[in-house]
C-alpha cells in the first residue's frame, strides 16, 4: 500500500473543499434550510402525521438524502474530471499508484465532504423541527455507505466524462427525478398500487426507506433489503472503476 | 545505410542498460500507428536525446515508458522492472517533465511539491524539496500560488515536481519549448548537475542544438519508427560530409568541362567553388580535384574546410526515412 500517495491525494482533494467551501457546504445547507421552511415549516403544518411521524421530521432522510446523493456525485466527479481537464492528471498516470488508492484517495474524500454535509444539514434541521433518531449507529453507517457509493458513482462519471455537460447531465436527469420520486417527500404507501411496484425499480427508493426507517423505525423496505441493494451497487461500480483503470478506457489510450 | 544503423545497439552490459524497450508499437484509439517496433536501450547514467519532427512519436515513446499511455505491444523495463506487472517498482524510479504545462492553478508551489512527493510514496522531507526549489530559483516562490507565476516559473514548477522523489531516470518531454534564454541556460545546467548525481535523462526536443549540446547519445525518430540510436560524435562523424570551400581569383561563367562529374558547386558570383566529401570514405577526392584544377590552370586565393552541423545530418536523415 502506498499511504503516502493516499495522503497525498486526500489532503489535495480536501484543500480543494476548503477552497470551495460556500460551494460544497454551504450552498447545500442553505438550500435544504430552505425545503425545511417551505415543506415542514409552511406546507408541513396543514398536512397529517405520516406513519406516526409529522410530516416535517418525516421529510428529514429524504432531504439529507436530495443533498447527499447530488453533491457526492458532484464532488467526486468533479475531483477527478479537472486533473483529466487541465493535463495535471498525468502525474497520478505516472505514480506508483494502484487504482485502489486512487479510490480511495479521491473517494474518501468526497466521501468525508457528503459525511460532513449530511450531519450539518441534521443540525440545521433542528432549528426548524423536532426528530428523534431511533438506530443512530444504523444512521450513521447509512450516511457513510451513501456517501461512499455515490461518491464512488460520480467517480466513475468523471473518469466517463469528456465534457462539463457529461458531467452534468446524470446527476440532473438522472439522480434528482429519482430522488424526488423515490420517496423524500412521501411514503410509498401513499402511491396507487401500480406506481408502488414500478417505484421499486427506483434504487433511491431503498436508501431513502432505509435511511428513514434508521430515524423512524419504520420503512417502505425492509432495511436489510436496503442495506443489499446499496451494498450491491457499491460493488458494482468498484467493479467498474477496476475495470476502468485496468483497460485504461478514457485514462491511457 | 538507415536499415544498418536502426539494428539494435551494440548490446552493453546488462547492468548498464536502466530502460530496455523490445519491440514496442502502439497504435491509438482511433486506430492511428504512432509508433512501430521500436528497440531502445538506454544507458544508466548518460543523457540521451530524442531527436525528431513534431509528430514523430516523441511524446507517445515516453508517455508508455511512464506509464501515461498503455502500449498496445511490446515490452518495457525501467530499472529491471516490467512496466505493466511491476509498476510501483518501475514508476518509483522515473520523474517525467511532460511537454504542456499542466499546474493546479489554485495550489501553492511548496503544496504542489509535497503533494509529488508524496504520490510517488516517499515520505515528507521538508529539507529536500528547499533544496530542490532553491535549485530552481523557486524558494522565494515557494507560497505563491501557480497562477500567479508566469510561464517560465511554472515550468520550472514542473521540474520541480518531477524532482520532488528523487528519482533515478528523468524524462524531459521538449524541455525548451517555449522556455527564455536564462530558464534554458539554468535547465541544462541542473541536467548536468543531475547527470554528475549519477540521474539517467532522457530529452525530446526538436532542437537539433539542444540534442548537439547536451546529449551522449541521440536517437532519431521519424513518423513512429526510432531510425537510429548512435554516440553522438560517432553520428557526426559517420554521418558528417565536409565540405571544401575554395575562393577564386578569377571568376567562372560555369563549371568547366574538365572538372564536370566532380561533387561541385558553383555560386551565383561564379567566385566560389564548393566540394562536398565524405569523411568516412578511403578517397575524398581533394587531390584529384587540386590535380585538375591545376591542369584547367584556376587559381584561388583561400582554401577552408567545415564540417556539417548535427542539423544537416538530420535533415538528411529524416528526408531519407520519408523516401518510398
Ligand atoms: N491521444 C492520441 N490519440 C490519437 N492520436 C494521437 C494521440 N496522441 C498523439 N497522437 C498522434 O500520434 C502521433 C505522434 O504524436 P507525439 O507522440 O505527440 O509526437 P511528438 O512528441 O514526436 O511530436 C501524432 O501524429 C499525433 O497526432
Ligand atoms: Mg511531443
Amino acid at each position: 500500500m502506498n499511504l503516502h500517495a493516499i495522503r497525498a491525494i486526500y489532503r489535495f482533494e480536501m484543500a480543494r473543499t476548503m477552497r470551495t467551501l460556500m460551494q460544497s457546504i454551504a450552498s447545500p445547507v442553505l438550500s435544504t434550510s430552505l425545503y425545511f421552511i417551505v415543506f415542514g415549516a409552511a406546507i408541513g403544518s396543514r398536512m397529517g402525521e405520516i406513519d406516526g411521524t409529522s410530516y416535517g421530521a418525516f421529510i428529514i432522510p429524504g432531504l439529507i438524502m436530495l443533498s447527499l446523493l447530488g453533491e457526492s456525485i458532484s464532488n467526486a466527479s468533479f475531483g477527478i474530471y479537472m486533473p483529466k481537464w487541465t493535463g495535471t492528471i498525468y502525474e497520478l498516470l505516472s505514480a506508483p499508484v494502484s487504482w485502489f488508492e486512487v479510490v480511495i484517495g479521491y473517494v474518501g474524500a468526497a466521501a468525508s465532504k457528503s459525511v460532513i454535509l449530511g450531519l450539518l444539514i441534521l443540525a440545521t434541521a433542528r432549528f426548524f423541527v423536532d426528530y428523534e433518531i431511533a438506530h443512530p449507529v444504523w444512521m450513521f453507517g447509512f450516511l457513510l455507505l451513501t456517501s461512499v457509493t455515490f461518491s464512488l458513482f460520480g467517480f466513475i462519471i468523471g473518469l466517463w466524462a469528456n465534457d462539463f455537460q457529461k458531467l452534468q447531465v446524470i446527476p440532473l436527469l438522472v439522480i434528482t427525478p429519482l430522488t424526488f420520486l423515490g420517496g423524500a417527500f412521501y411514503s410509498i404507501s401513499m402511491l396507487p398500487p401500480l406506481w408502488q411496484k414500478i417505484t421499486l425499480f427506483n434504487p433511491v427508493v431503498y436508501l431513502i426507506s432505509g435511511f428513514r426507517w434508521s430515524f423512524t423505525g419504520r420503512a417502505d423496505v425492509h432495511i436489510a433489503i436496503s442495506t443489499a441493494m446499496t451494498l450491491g451497487f457499491l460493488l458494482v461500480c468498484l467493479a467498474m472503476v477496476w475495470w476502468i483503470f485496468r483497460s485504461g478506457w478514457r485514462l491511457r489510450n | 545505410m538507415s536499415s544498418a544503423l536502426a539494428n539494435p545497439l551494440p548490446a552493453p552490459q546488462e547492468a548498464d542498460v536502466v530502460v530496455s524497450v523490445r519491440g514496442l508499437g502502439k497504435t491509438y484509439t482511433g486506430g492511428f500507428e504512432a509508433l512501430r517496433n521500436i528497440n531502445l536501450d538506454i544507458r544508466r547514467g548518460e543523457i540521451l536525446a530524442l531527436l525528431g519532427p513534431n509528430g514523430a512519436g516523441k511524446t507517445t515513446l515516453i508517455s508508455i515508458i511512464c506509464g501515461i499511455v498503455n502500449a498496445s505491444v511490446g515490452q518495457v523495463t525501467a530499472e529491471g522492472h516490467d512496466i505493466a506487472r511491476d509498476y510501483r517498482a518501475a514508476r518509483s524510479a522515473i520523474g517525467l517533465v511532460p511537454q504542456e504545462l499542466h499546474t493546479d492553478a489554485f495550489e501553492s508551489v511548496l503544496a504542489t511539491l509535497r503533494f509529488s512527493r508524496g504520490l510517488f510514496g516517499k515520505p515528507a522531507d521538508a529539507a529536500r524539496l528547499e533544496q530542490i526549489l532553491r535549485d530552481l530559483s523557486l524558494w522565494e516562490k515557494r507560497n505563491s500560488k501557480i497562477m500567479t507565476l508566469s510561464g517560465g516559473m511554472k515550468r520550472r514548477v514542473m521540474i520541480a515536481k518531477a524532482l520532488a522523489h528523487d528519482p533515478k531516470i528523468l524524462f524531459l518531454d521538449e524541455p525548451s519549448a517555449g522556455v527564455d534564454v536564462e530558464l534554458r541556460h539554468d535547465m541544462w545546467q541542473m541536467v548536468r548537475r543531475l547527470r554528475e548525481g549519477g540521474t539517467t535523462i532522457i530529452l525530446t526536443t526538436h532542437y537539433i542544438e539542444e540534442a548537439e549540446e547536451m546529449a551522449d547519445r541521440i536517437g532519431v525518430v521519424n513518423k513512429g519508427e526510432l531510425i537510429l540510436v548512435e554516440d553522438k560524435h560517432t553520428l557526426m562523424r559517420k554521418l558528417g560530409k565536409k565540405q571544401l570551400t575554395l575562393t577564386l581569383q578569377q571568376p567562372m561563367q560555369a563549371i568547366p568541362q574538365g572538372l564536370a562529374g566532380l561533387p561541385l558547386e558553383l555560386s551565383d558570383d561564379g567566385l566560389t567553388l564548393v566540394f562536398t566529401f565524405d569523411t568516412q570514405s578511403e578517397e575524398t577526392g581533394i587531390a584529384d580535384l587540386l590535380r585538375r584544377l591545376g591542369e584547367q590552370g584556376i587559381d584561388f586565393k583561400d582554401l577552408r574546410t567545415s564540417e556539417s552541423s548535427l542539423e544537416d545530418i538530420f535533415v538528411n536523415l529524416v528526408r531519407k526515412g520519408n523516401a518510398p
